[in-house]
């Protein structure tokens, strides 16, 4: 047995690298497979350059038991690929292809990730200039061959003001058989301008990882640094984070249900959502003057505390929403024409959603309970969270009822949470980082879970730091689901998924 | 005969893009917002029209043929139809089969000129609008059958002539309800209108007609915009036609009374796009086979 080897801890410990063992490559693989056979799933996996090679480091989410696990090897030049056995890890692989020269031997898909140069000097694996800036979307897409076989690539730039991302469908008739996504347009190295930070820009970066999820990033950055200073924000902080994380979800998951149902051409809920989605917004710039949550929230507490009279503003205007909210989305959900529409439609089975390990609403929808709030809960007002919400159809009908009911729950949990906020400090100064530590983060954004990771070096800096979106997971069930499914049906799959274009390309 | 042939143009011409507008306000109203201007589609037409051709260097004369065919073809099916109890300008027996071929005509140049740019979208478009209007077209041939019955003749001024009064009250009533409301499937298809197609989607995988045109722009987008305000003119008009079959003996009203029924029709059309989700793809043709044997039971209960 190899488990002694792993390093188990709870969310918000500070690990010491000195305590985490290099094991040798054949028993990181056997300890990792072995790990992923039993209840554990991949929440990141990463490399950091040293002087002896790249160090490996893997991540393991052991849900149900709340406990993250780490496991660490050190490779040069290559090593062979986890991938075969362990679908949820092609795209780190890839990525660690792409970033440091390394390649995975015998992984079945071997492709840039988001087409950058690589980070260390190392020789391109793809083979590619390495004094030029490599294009996006540049590679060998898959293709199917046949006479009535025909190819459809959509994007980067789309007919709607979206993100840009390249979709490459081989499709027989209106069939789809293959969909091939490529992304990386928007890749800025967020990852790279955080190393040897802290910086005083970095919080600001981390807001922009993904414009939609700013909450959810800043609240992932600032548990690894109080983590790394093991310092505790106030219970009171803890509340307005709560507070906010649930009005972000509010947000994006009535856009969402409007955008879906604007995808099928029902009118009244979608213009009805998009006004409501407004005033969402409206009441996190309420909270903290920016509608997207800018600001907020900061490494040792929040910014912005609350007063009485904002408290009650907040309810006032919440119960009013509340009330609409409800009217807009069940006028959808009782209409059968829409819901002929949803039903049925872009099915990700529970055993795909697992093989690649998908997180957040999506595998929620797939019948896979995974909710960072209730198993790895940070904070007195997290860890009373009760309304974990699950749906076993995997259609897009699944991911919107997901949605409709986390809507719900969240009105519930913003109204308890204004109504018994605690007095206390809103922001409590941070220490220095621990030296040569590493800590583990894991936020339930709205669309997902978030984890970021940081590792310190000798002087208390960030030596490395690791970012991973939920959508960096779910992008390849959105490839799944689209198998045989009708073309026409895309843009409605598509919205049911609602991914990040750059969480993803970062 | 002249007096009547310019009024009919002058109608057709004038009140066509009109109904564009209804239909989008009454959506607005449905989602509570104040909308585009009624007279929205007139500046439209009005800004592409002051605006310079662009083409493709991959197309050939064919991509600015499907426009142009598109814009004659309504033109010319209109005068071959009574507005409301205005009789049609131009009829000769067996002008129906010329009135539904007509359609087939534009259609033909729309798929060939979207063809013509070589992009995927519009194949795809193509297929899709061919397939569909060639099940659209039985309804339609068996619902002119139907008049032609009723009204012992075969061109389109007898088929919606005097006699439909009559009709509607005796057993035929049942007949021609059931036409009507096949009628107005065809309508929608053809019209592209949801539930077959989402005029106003930006999603081309989804789209059907929309898709054919996304290279035309200016003059030529204008036409199209124009010939498909024209073609649910003329297609309204068969209906209203059928459903108000009064003739009051004076032009005036008689074209008031046509006018009002097409803003009703297009009111209904926008209240079904207001209340209904579009169709999955795979059951539009499930749905005009449906109304193609409802259109044949119709005419089986007319040849009893």
């Amino acid at each position: 047995m190899n488990r002694a080897k792993l390093i188990s801890f709870h969310h918000g410990a500070c690990v010491p690298l000195t305590e985490l063992p290099c094991l040798d490559f054949p028993t990181f693989r056997e300890s990792l497979l072995e790990e992923v056979a039993g209840d554990a799933r991949i929440a990141s996996f990463f490399g950091h350059p040293d002087a002896d090679g790249v160090n490996l480091y893997a991540v393991l989410a052991h849900d149900w038991q709340g406990k993250l696990a780490l496991l660490h090897t050190r490779v040069q030049n290559s090593f062979p690929s986890l991938t075969p056995e362990c679908p949820q890890l092609h795209l780190f692989e890839r990525e660690l292809a792409e970033q440091y020269g390394l390649r995975p031997e015998g992984h079945p898909w071997l492709k840039p990730v988001r087409f950058h140069q690589n980070w260390i000097a190392a020789a391109d694996i793809w083979g590619r200039d390495p004094d030029l800036h490599p294009i996006p979307g540049d590679m060998d897409f898959y293709q199917v061959a046949g006479e009535e076989v025909h190819e459809v690539a959509v994007g980067p730039v789309h007919a709607g003001v979206i993100e840009p991302g390249h979709f490459r469908f081989q499709c027989h008739g209106e069939k789809v058989m293959n969909l091939e996504i490529s992304l990386g347009f928007q890749h800025r190295g967020i990852e790279q301008m955080l190393i040897g930070g802290p910086h005083p820009a970095s919080i600001y970066q981390l807001e922009a990882a993904a414009g939609d999820t700013s909450i959810g990033h800043t609240i992932a950055y600032s548990q690894v640094l109080e983590s790394l200073s093991t310092v505790e924000p106030s219970p009171r902080a803890y509340a307005v984070r709560a507070i906010a994380l649930e009005l972000e979800r509010l947000a994006n998951h009535v856009g969402d249900i409007g955008a879906m149902t604007g995808d099928v051409g029902y009118l009244p809920t979608s213009s009805f959502c998009g006004r409501l989605r407004g005033d969402y917004l409206n009441l996190m710039a309420d909270l903290c003057g920016s509608r997207f949550g800018r600001g907020l929230v900061r490494p040792g507490g929040v910014q912005f505390d609350l007063n009485p009279e904002l408290v009650d503003k907040l309810l006032q205007r919440l119960s009013v929403l509340e009330t609409e909210t409800r009217g807009a989305i069940e006028l959808s959900f009782d209409s059968p024409s829409v819901l002929a529409r949803f039903e049925g439609t872009g099915v990700l089975s529970i055993d795909a959603a697992e093989e690649l390990g998908l997180v957040g609403v999506v595998a929620r929808a797939s019948g896979l309970m995974r909710d960072a709030r209730l198993h790895h809960p940070l904070g007195g007002r997290q860890k009373l969270f009760d309304a974990p919400i699950i749906e076993t159809d995997g259609d897009v009908f699944a991911r919107g009822n997901v949605r409709r009911r986390e809507i719900y729950a969240s009105h519930r949990m913003i109204r308890e949470a204004l109504q018994s906020l605690q007095s206390g400090e809103n922001r409590i100064p941070l220490g220095p980082l621990a030296p040569d530590s590493l800590a583990v983060s894991l936020c339930e954004g709205w669309r997902g879970e978030v984890v970021h990771v940081g590792l310190t070096d000798g002087q208390g800096q960030l030596a490395r730091y690791k970012i991973v979106d939920p959508s960096f997971h779910n992008w390849a069930g959105m490839t799944m689901v689209l198998r045989g499914e009708q073309i026409s049906d895309f843009p409605l799959c598509n919205k049911s998924f609602n991914l990040s274009y750059c969480g993803f390309d970062l | 005969m002249l007096a009547n042939l310019v009024l009919h143009l002058f109608i057709l011409l004038l009140f066509a893009p009109l109904l564009l507008g209804i239909i989008t306000k009454t959506k607005a109203w449905f989602a509570g917002r104040v909308g585009a201007p009624l007279l929205q589609t007139y500046y439209d037409l009005n800004r592409l029209w002051r605006k310079g051709f662009v083409f493709s260097r991959t197309t050939t004369w064919v991509f600015l043929l499907g426009p142009v065919v598109g814009l004659a073809v309504p033109l010319l099916a209109a005068l071959m139809i009574p507005f409301g109890a205005l009789p049609a300008p131009v009829s000769f027996e067996g002008d129906l089969i010329l009135f539904v071929y007509l359609f087939g005509l534009s259609r033909f140049f729309t798929a060939a000129a979207a063809l013509d740019t070589g992009s995927s979208f519009e194949g795809m478009g193509a297929a899709r609008e061919v397939t569909f209007s060639c099940l659209a077209e039985p309804t339609l041939l068996f619902v002119l059958l139907v008049l032609a019955r009723l009204s012992g003749g075969l061109s389109m001024n007898t088929l919606l002539g005097e006699h439909l009064l009559a009709s509607w009250r005796s057993e035929a009533g049942a007949s021609l309800t059931l036409i009507l409301v096949c009628l107005f499937v065809v309508l929608l298809l053809e019209c592209s209108r949801i539930p077959f197609d989402d005029p106003t989607t930006h999603l081309e995988l989804t789209m059907i007609h929309e898709v054919m045109v996304l290279d035309h722009s200016g003059p030529a987008f204008g036409m199209i915009l124009y010939g498909a305000a024209l073609k649910m003119m003329v297609l309204g008009a068969l209906l209203v036609r059928l459903a108000i079959p009064w003739d009051t003996g004076w032009w005036l009203t008689n074209s008031l009374i046509f006018l009002a029924g097409l803003s009703v029709l297009a009111v209904l059309i926008g209240v079904i796009e207001s209340a209904m989700a579009r169709l999955k793809l795979p059951r539009v043709p499930q749905v005009l086979v449906g109304t193609s044997l409802l259109s044949i039971f119709a005419l089986v209960l007319v040849l009893r």
